[in-house]
C-alpha cells in the first residue's frame, strides 16, 4: 500500500505541475485545449490524492507499524475513534490532509463555478494546482513523506499524545485547515482577476459563497480550538493568546473585515484595492500561520516538532509574497474607485473605520507575536509580551469595533441625515444606557466588563429594532403574524439578517469574555473528608469535598480519579471527578507524561472547573486546582449562534428577485480597458 | 481623520503595551551576565528559557512546591514555584520560566511553561 500511495503521490505533484504551467499559458494565451487540459488536471490530481489517503487510513487502519508514521502516532490499543484523526494528527499525515482538500476544493471551484465567470477558471487552476504542488513536494523532498518505512518493524506503536485523544482534536485541526484551505480559493479567484485584468465586480461575486465558506470553517475551527483547551489543557481558561492561537487569528480577523469591505464595492464601487489586497494577504497569512506552526521558530506550547519543513514554507512565503505583490502593483492603475467617501457619518464610514479596527487588531497581534523575533534583530536581546499586553491593546479596540457592529447598520449609504440619526439610534442607544444602569446599581464597577455587556445591550437594540422593523413591515404589507414575518424577513434576505444573527453570536461572546475578568481560583491539599470554600463572583459559597480516590486501569491507560463534592451555599449540587491519566502501551509500558482530565460542572451563570495536581506521596490526600469560571458557556453558546448565522448566509439560493434586481442594480460596473 | 485617530490610537495602544508589559527572554548566560553588569536586574520581572537539569526535581505536594535547577549548559540556576507544574514538566524537558531572579540568586517563578518538543508526535522508543 505504501508503494501505491508513493506513486499516487508522484503522480499528483507530476499532475499539479502540469497544470499549473497550461493553467497559466492557457489562460494567458486563450488557448482552450490547454484550458481543458488544465481543468482535468485538477481532477485527476484530485483523484491521486484521494487513492494516497487511502492508502494511508488503509495502513494505520492495519496496525502496519513499519510505516514510520503509523508506528508514531498510533497504536494497538488506540480507540477507532482516533485512528481516523491519526490521518492528520502528525505532521506529514496532515500534509496529505492539506493538500488532499486544497484539490478537492480546486475541483469543485472548476466544477461549481457558473458560466459567467468561465474566463477566471484557467487561471484559478493554474494556481491551486501551484499551491497543491508545493504541498505534495514538501512531502517528497522534505522529505515528509507519510508512506516512508522503517528499516524494522516495532511490536506496536508509539501512541498518540494523549492530549489529542479528545474529541475536539478529532474535528478541530480539520475544521482550521478547512479554513485555511478554502482562503486559497478566493486567492486563486483574486490572482485570475489580476493576471486576466478583468477587475470589475465579478470576481466577487464568484467568490462570495467561498470567502464565506472559509470565514465559516475559521470560525468552528477556533471556536472547537478553544473548547479543546479549556476541557483539555487544564489551565482553566481558552484563549491565551499563545503564538499558534494568534496565527489561526489573524486570517479570520482579515477574512472578517473583507466580508464587511466587499459590500462597499458592490455598492459604491469603492475600496477595489483594499478588497484585493484583503484577500491576497488572508492567504499570505495562512501560509505564515503554517510556517510558525510547523517552524518552531517562536517558542509555543503548541508547536510540532521542529523540523525544516518550516523553512520550506519560508520559502514559499516569501517567493509567493513577493510574486503577488508585484503582480498587484502592477496591476493598481485598473482599479481606481468610481466613488469618493461624501460623508464621515454614512455606512461607508462606519465600514471603513470597521475594517481598520479589524486591521488594527490583525497588526497588533502580529506584531506581538513577532515581538521577540524583532526585537531581536533590532536590539539584540529577546523580549516578550505576553496576556498582558494583548488584552491592554485588544480590550479597547475590541469594545470600539463592537460598537461599530450596533453602529453600522443604523447609518444610510452615502451620507446620514441628523433627524435620521435621531430616529435610528433612539432605541439601541437606549437600551444601553439601561443595561449600564442596571450593572451599576448591581454594583459592577469594573470599567471593561462594564462597557463591554452596555455595548452589548446597544448592539442587541440595534439587531432587534432591525428585526422588529422589517417584521413590523411585513405584518402590514402582507398581514403575516409576526413571528412569520420575521422568519420569511431572514429568508428573503439571508445577507443581511444572517450577518445580524451572526452580531448576536459575537455579542454573546464579547460578554462571556468580560465574564472571566471575574473568575475565583484556589488551591488546597485535602484529605477524604476535608473541605475548601470558594466565593463565586455571585456572591454565593461553594464549598469542595475531597471524598475519595480510586484507581482503576481502562483501555489504554491506567486512572487515578478523585471525587469531589459540591455544595453551594450548604445545599448539595453533586458530584465532580477529575482523573489523572498515564497512558500504557499493549505490553503495559508508561507511555507519555501523566495527563489530566478537568472535572467540569458547567451551568449558565458559571463553571466549577477541578483539576486534580496529584496525590501527596500515594496516600489518599490529594492536591486541587478550583477555579470558578463565569459566563463560560455563552461562549460556546455564542459560538452556535455565530455559526447558525454564518449558515443562513451562506445557504444556497435565497433572496426575493426584487432583492436581487436591486443589489445587481447598485452593483457598479466598470469594464477593464 | 477618523482613519488619523484609529491608527493614532492602534499605534499608541500598541507602544504603550509594549513599554508596560514587556519582558526580556534571556538564556541563564544572558540572564548571569546582564546581572553583573547592572544590578537592577535583580527583582525585575523577565522569561528564562533553559533545560531543567536531571536529577534536580524536587516536588513537595503537600506545600505545592516545585524546585529544581536550570542550565543553558554554561550557568545553572536554582528555581522555586509555587503552584501544579503542567503536565509535560519532568526531569530534562525545556521550560520557560517566568519569574524574577532574587538577590539570593533563586529564580522564584510565578509560572513554568514546559515545552515539550514533541507535543503533537512521539518519537517511537526503540
Amino acid at each position: 500500500m505504501t508503494l501505491l500511495g508513493s506513486i499516487a503521490l508522484w503522480l499528483a505533484l507530476l499532475m499539479g505541475l502540469w497544470g499549473g504551467v497550461t493553467g497559466f499559458v492557457g489562460g494567458l494565451q486563450g488557448r482552450s485545449d490547454l484550458q481543458r487540459s488544465a481543468r482535468h488536471a485538477v481532477f485527476a490530481m484530485f483523484a491521486a490524492l484521494a487513492v494516497a489517503v487511502v492508502c494511508l487510513e488503509v495502513a494505520i487502519f492495519r496496525h502496519d507499524f513499519n510505516v514510520a508514521y503509523v508506528a508514531g502516532r498510533t497504536s494497538r490499543n488506540l480507540p477507532t475513534f482516533y485512528l481516523w484523526s491519526a490521518l492528520y494528527s502528525g505532521q506529514e499525515g496532515s500534509l496529505l490532509f492539506w493538500a488532499t482538500v486544497l484539490s478537492l476544493f480546486a475541483a469543485l471551484a472548476q466544477v461549481l463555478t457558473s458560466a459567467r465567470h468561465r474566463a477566471y477558471l484557467p487561471f484559478v487552476a493554474g494556481v491551486t494546482c501551484l499551491v497543491a504542488s508545493f504541498f505534495i513536494s514538501v512531502m517528497l523532498f522534505a522529505p515528509a513523506n507519510p508512506f516512508a518505512r522503517l528499516p524494522y518493524t516495532p511490536v506496536d506503536g508509539a501512541g498518540m499524545n494523549p492530549q489529542l485523544q479528545n474529541p475536539g482534536m478529532v474535528f478541530h485541526p480539520p475544521m482550521l485547515y478547512l479554513g485555511y484551505i478554502s482562503i486559497t480559493i478566493p486567492f486563486a479567484f483574486a490572482i485570475a482577476a489580476l493576471l486576466s485584468k478583468k477587475l470589475d465586480v465579478d470576481w466577487l461575486v464568484a467568490i462570495r459563497k467561498w470567502t464565506l465558506l472559509s470565514w465559516l470553517f475559521l470560525s468552528i475551527g477556533l471556536l472547537i480550538g478553544m473548547w479543546w483547551a479549556y476541557v483539555e489543557l487544564g489551565w482553566g481558561g481558552y484563549w491565551a493568546w499563545d503564538p499558534v492561537e494568534n496565527v489561526a487569528l489573524l486570517p479570520w480577523l482579515t477574512m472578517t473585515a473583507f466580508l464587511h469591505s466587499v459590500m462597499i464595492q458592490e455598492k459604491r464601487g469603492m475600496l477595489k484595492k483594499w478588497n484585493l489586497a484583503l484577500i491576497l494577504g488572508s492567504w499570505l497569512l495562512s501560509i505564515f500561520g503554517t510556517f510558525i506552526t510547523r517552524s518552531g521558530v517562536i517558542a509555543s506550547v503548541h508547536s510540532f516538532t521542529q523540523s525544516n519543513v518550516g523553512y520550506f514554507f519560508l520559502v514559499f512565503l516569501l517567493f509567493a509574497g513577493a510574486a503577488t505583490v508585484v503582480l498587484y502593483a502592477n496591476r493598481l492603475p485598473l482599479l481606481e474607485a468610481e466613488t469618493t467617501l461624501e460623508s464621515m457619518v454614512s455606512r461607508e464610514a462606519s465600514f471603513l473605520f470597521n475594517n481598520l479596527l479589524f486591521l488594527g487588531i490583525a497588526f497588533s497581534v502580529l506584531w506581538g507575536t513577532l515581538f521577540p523575533i524583532l526585537s531581536e534583530w533590532v536590539k539584540g536581546t529577546k523580549v516578550t509580551v505576553g496576556p498582558p499586553f494583548f488584552n491592554q491593546v485588544n480590550i479597547p479596540l475590541g469594545l470600539a469595533l463592537l460598537a461599530l457592529t450596533g453602529v453600522g447598520p443604523l447609518i444610510a449609504w452615502r451620507r446620514a441625515s441628523l433627524p435620521n440619526l435621531r430616529r435610528q439610534f433612539a432605541v439601541p442607544a437606549t437600551t444601553g444606557v439601561f443595561v449600564l444602569l442596571i450593572l451599576l446599581v448591581a454594583g459592577m464597577r469594573d470599567l471593561g466588563p462594564l462597557m463591554a455587556i452596555a455595548i452589548g445591550g446597544f448592539v442587541m437594540g440595534t439587531v432587534t429594532q432591525e428585526f422588529a422593523r422589517g417584521a413590523g413591515a411585513r405584518h402590514r404589507q402582507y398581514g403575516e403574524p409576526l413571528a412569520l414575518a420575521a422568519l420569511r424577513l431572514i429568508g428573503r434576505n439571508r445577507r443581511r439578517y444572517g450577518g445580524y444573527i451572526v452580531h448576536t453570536g459575537m455579542v454573546l461572546l464579547f460578554v462571556a469574555f468580560a465574564g472571566m475578568a471575574f473568575k475565583t481560583e484556589t488551591q488546597a491539599t485535602l484529605r477524604p473528608g476535608e473541605s475548601v470554600t470558594l466565593r463565586s463572583p455571585y456572591g454565593n459559597v461553594y464549598t469542595f469535598t475531597h471524598v475519595s480516590v480510586s484507581q482503576y486501569d481502562a483501555l489504554n491507560r491506567r486512572v487515578t480519579a478523585a471525587l469531589v463534592e459540591v455544595s453551594r451555599d450548604g445545599k448539595h449540587v453533586g458530584r465532580l471527578r477529575t482523573e489523572k491519566r498515564q497512558h500504557v502501551d499493549a505490553l503495559g509500558r508508561n507511555t507519555f507524561e501523566p495527563s489530566t482530565e478537568v472535572g467540569i460542572r458547567s451551568g449558565l451563570r458559571e463553571d466549577l472547573y477541578v483539576v486534580l495536581g496529584g496525590l501527596v506521596n500515594g496516600t489518599e490526600q490529594a492536591v486541587y486546582r478550583i477555579t470558578i469560571n463565569p459566563l463560560v458557556w455563552w461562549v460556546w453558546f455564542g459560538g452556535y449562534v455565530l455559526v447558525a448565522g454564518g449558515l443562513i448566509v451562506l445557504w444556497p439560493g435565497g433572496g426575493s428577485p426584487a432583492v436581487r434586481r436591486t443589489q445587481a442594480g447598485y452593483a457598479v460596473k466598470l469594464e477593464a480597458k | 481623520m477618523g482613519a488619523v485617530l484609529i491608527v493614532g490610537s492602534v499605534g499608541y495602544l500598541m507602544a504603550s503595551g509594549i513599554k508596560e508589559t514587556g519582558q526580556y527572554f534571556l538564556t541563564p548566560s544572558e540572564l548571569a551576565q546582564r546581572v553583573s553588569a547592572d544590578p537592577s536586574f535583580y527583582d525585575l520581572g523577565l522569561k528564562v528559557g533553559a533545560r531543567v537539569v536531571p536529577g534536580t526535581v524536587e516536588k513537595e505536594i503537600a506545600t505545592q512546591t516545585l524546585r529544581f535547577h536550570i542550565t543553558d549548559g554554561t550557568v545553572n540556576y536554582p528555581v522555586v514555584f509555587r503552584g501544579l507544574p503542567p503536565d509535560t514538566f519532568t526531569d530534562s524537558v525545556e521550560v520557560v520560566v517566568e519569574g524574577r531572579l532574587q538577590r539570593d540568586g533563586v529564580i522564584h517563578a510565578t509560572d513554568v511553561l514546559a515545552k515539550c518538543g514533541s507535543r503533537y508526535e512521539s518519537v517511537p522508543k526503540a
